[in-house]
């Protein structure tokens, strides 16, 4: 059957209209969508051209060889861009650029910073993917990469090199094979860490270790008998008499028994980001459970304990961070008989994780504040004490919900580590921008320094949360 | 001024606290290493180089002290300090001494109990205005725009000098030397006052160094020396002796390169007292052996060698001596007798 004057098929589909499609419909659905948008779209447009129109040719004549000065760049820009040009001086950076990121550390010895950096991403792998064997494979392997080719870069083809590479692939492997082995490489790590940025002989940092198989045993024996709390304490109690009456004497014993150590690197030579790093890495390690320690005491019935955590706390959070760093490399020096050798970097150290352990605390306390009474509830039901409730149960979700504004305290506390420069310390901003700016070469430098600097925050801090959104994403349970 | 108070109070405290710091002098030998408070970066003065060492005016005399005392000029161990952070370390006896470019004044000298040894240089605070302003005195100065650092003495001298002349100025306000330079650079103020060697050093760094003046007024008086603490005055002898034998040795024409030869061949009895090579052991009466100054000038060379190879004529930065030539040619450096 046909009809002249239907159609037997159907048209194509027209094009929508121009105003419909393409860059200009998202132009106009995204930047001139009414008359105040259009107004502010047309203004954020000339602010950009100004900033770009101001700083392109500052950069477009930078110079990065062939300087020795600041003089000698601006002679290179002139020569090249005509007398009245602007131009960035990286060729700073490219002969400080050791100090910005190892302070004064032997260069002979940079392969020990690097391969502890290495090897921190390392001990992460098994906190930050929990069961992801192949995240965790991966990271390791690509660190290691990284890790040996910047070995080679400062030092050539080494014994250390050849180290690397070995400790790397077994470290791959054992992420590949049986991912939870790596959780005692994170557990070494810190005294590792120690060993190899501080040197000095191998048995300090063991007999500290040993601090710890000390305080496991004590309460091994002790807890049956009287408690979980008591063998705590107990054992802790033994562990600072261990540590600060016994190891001196028996480490020194071994190191005359068996002389084994690496040579070693006083604090006063780091700096930059070896400093920042070293700072934020052992306060963010040691601030997160100290945090959550700090925000169940906060919840706790027991009254003694509620007090002393709420008046840490209000303490500590109500005094600025530069009031701390000031007590740390002052103060604490009054109250120390004269001539005490207390490390400055360890001071600074102990006073920004109490800092930021009590911002954590509130932290946390607002993610166990979240959860809903009935999981409390159910733990109890379940017949779990406290200890077992709060693994298995609370936490995990306390600690979900706390995921943002954890992250976001360890950012801060990151970037704080530059407030350290106000007590001397060469911080990566302002201590070695001084120290730079103080050779007469390069007096006068303004924008690199800090620019470089901050290219190198971003990416760590970006890198963080970056992080903090796939565990984010990762840990969602709910159907929202 | 609260903040003195409690920093003098507590500097206080730590006298009381004990003869802990009787024994400078015992402690540093003892540690075979002279513990030195210095800045963290100055121009000329003291700051790391590249490969991390110390280097600068003040530096070389924690180096010849540490010849001096220890035996050894690269026995030093440097603390970098703080403007904030400089008295502290020297009360609570975290260094053994203070060369740190810090002004000698009544309150730091009997307030917060410290000693000022020496003044190693003689400062004072100046303008610098670019050429094309058309002013030669300070006095011209009238409505002028001026960079100055926050929070400084440098502040107060500033307001004085003005309000004493009758004249106005107004103030932007800097946190640092970088910082004041890069306004000054790009005309965000007429002058820029600090002291008279930090004007010379950053007039030096600029792109064309002679559109820029240094005005001939100098407002304040800033005498920088080594500062101890109070109550161990042998280790405070031993610091301006220390100093007195470089300005001696320049005096006497003894160099670093040529101090060996003098040694042995000088008829000079104050140059033989003071080499340590005569009958006369000074170094005894203040627990040092008899070479210690020797060792001293051996260091860096004398106050006019240090000062010409990190901020005299011949370096970029290109300070006169003026104030800090010997009194024989004028200056305020003198020595007294080493008998």
């Amino acid at each position: 059957m046909s009809l002249s004057y239907v159609r037997t098929e159907m048209l194509p589909p027209a094009e929508p209209p121009i105003s419909e499609r393409g860059a200009i419909r998202w132009m106009r659905a995204n930047l001139f969508s009414g008359p105040f948008n259009s107004i502010l779209t047309l203004l954020a447009a000339y602010v950009l051209y100004q900033l770009v129109s101001l700083a392109w040719p500052w950069l477009a004549n930078g110079v990065w060889s062939d300087a020795n000065s600041m003089s000698d760049c601006r002679a290179i820009v002139t020569a090249s861009a005509g007398p009245d040009a602007s131009g960035a001086c990286w060729a700073m950076i490219r002969e400080r650029w050791h100090q910005f990121i190892f302070g004064f550390y032997p260069p002979d010895l940079w392969w020990r910073p690097i391969l502890t950096f290495g090897l921190l991403f390392v001990a992460l792998a098994p906190v930050l993917y929990a069961d992801n064997k192949r995240a965790m494979s991966r990271l390791c392997g690509v660190v290691g990469i990284l890790t040996v080719l910047s070995l080679i870069g400062a030092d050539g083809f080494s014994y250390h090199t050849v180290l690397a590479i070995l400790l790397f692939a077994g470290l791959t492997a054992i992420a590949a094979i049986q991912p939870r082995r790596l959780l005692i490489v994170t557990l070494l790590f810190p005294f590792f860490a120690l060993w190899m940025l501080w040197g000095g002989s191998i048995w300090g940092p063991i007999t500290a270790l040993l601090g710890f198989v000390v305080l496991v045993v004590v309460y091994g024996l002790v807890a049956p008998k009287l408690g979980a709390v008591m063998g705590a304490s107990t054992g802790f109690l033994a562990a600072c008499l261990w540590w600060l009456f016994l190891q001196t004497y028996i480490s020194t014993a071994w190191q005359a028994l068996l002389p084994f150590g690496l040579t070693y690197v006083p604090s006063d030579k780091f700096g930059g980001f070896l400093l920042a790093f070293v700072i934020g890495v052992a306060s963010i390690s040691i601030s997160l459970p100290l945090g959550i320690l700090l925000a169940l005491g906060r919840r706790s019935d027991m009254l003694l304990v509620k007090t002393l955590s709420v008046g840490f706390i209000e303490f500590v959070r109500g005094v600025p961070l530069i009031t701390m760093l000031f007590v740390a490399s002052l103060l604490l020096q009054y109250f120390l008989p004269p001539q005490t050798k207390f490390d400055l970097i360890l001071r600074v150290v102990i006073l920004v994780t109490l800092f930021s352990a009590a911002y954590n605390a509130e932290v946390v306390r607002g993610g166990l504040a979240a959860l809903p009474r009935g999981q409390y509830e159910a733990a109890d039901a379940l017949g779990l004490d406290y200890w077992q409730a709060q693994r298995l149960i609370i936490m995990p979700q306390a600690l979900k919900i706390s995921i943002p504004g954890i992250v976001s305290t360890f950012i801060g506390l990151f970037k704080d580590t530059t407030l350290v420069s106000f007590v001397g310390l060469a911080d990566p901003l302002r201590g070695i921008t001084t120290i730079v700016r103080a050779d007469i070469n390069w007096k006068g430098i303004y924008w690199e320094p800090y620019i470089f600097v901050g290219g190198i925050f971003f990416i760590v801090c970006f890198g963080m949360s970056r992080y903090s959104m796939y565990l984010e994403n990762k840990l969602k349970t709910d159907h929202r | 001024m609260k903040k003195s108070v409690f920093f003098g109070a507590l500097a206080a405290t730590t006298v009381l606290a004990g003869s802990a710091f009787a024994g400078t002098l015992d402690d540093v030998k003892a540690r075979g290493e002279l513990i030195c408070g210095v800045n963290i970066g100055l121009t000329g003065f003291g700051a790391p180089d590249a490969a991390g060492a110390y280097k600068g005016f003040d530096v070389d005399l924690c180096k010849a002290l540490a010849a001096a005392v220890v035996g050894d000029a690269a026995k030093v161990k440097y603390v970098p300090t703080t403007g904030e952070t400089r008295f502290t370390a020297l009360a609570s006896g975290e260094v053994d001494v203070l060369i740190r470019n810090s002004t000698w004044s009544f309150q730091r000298d009997t307030d917060l109990k410290f000693d000022f040894v020496a003044v190693n240089y003689y400062d004072g605070q100046g303008f610098m205005v670019k050429k094309d302003l058309g002013v030669s005195s300070a006095k011209e100065l009238d409505g002028a725009t001026v960079c100055i650092q926050t929070g400084t003495t440098t502040e107060l001298n500033l307001a004085d000098f003005f309000k004493a002349n009758n004249i106005t100025y107004t103030p932007v306000n800097v946190a640092d030397d970088s910082e004041a330079l890069r306004q000054f650079d790009s005309g965000a103020c007429d002058a820029y006052t600090t002291d008279a060697s930090g004007l010379a050093a950053s007039r030096a760094s600029m792109a064309v160094p002679a559109d820029n003046i240094i005005l001939p007024e100098i407002i304040s008086k800033e005498p920088l020396g080594p500062v101890v603490r109070h109550g161990d005055n042998n280790w405070g002898d031993i610091v301006r002796w220390t100093y007195f034998a470089l300005l001696e040795a320049e005096e006497k024409n003894i160099t670093k390169a040529n101090i060996d030869q003098v040694a042995s061949s000088t008829t000079d009895p104050e140059v033989k007292r003071l080499l340590g090579v005569g009958d006369d052991d000074l170094g005894a009466m203040m627990g040092l052996d008899k070479e210690w100054a020797k060792r001293a000038i051996a260091a860096s060379g004398n106050y006019g060698e240090i000062f010409e190879a990190n901020i005299g004529t011949s370096t970029p930065i290109g300070l006169a001596r003026g104030l800090n030539a010997l009194w024989t040619q004028g200056g305020l450096q003198y020595a007294p007798p080493f008998r």
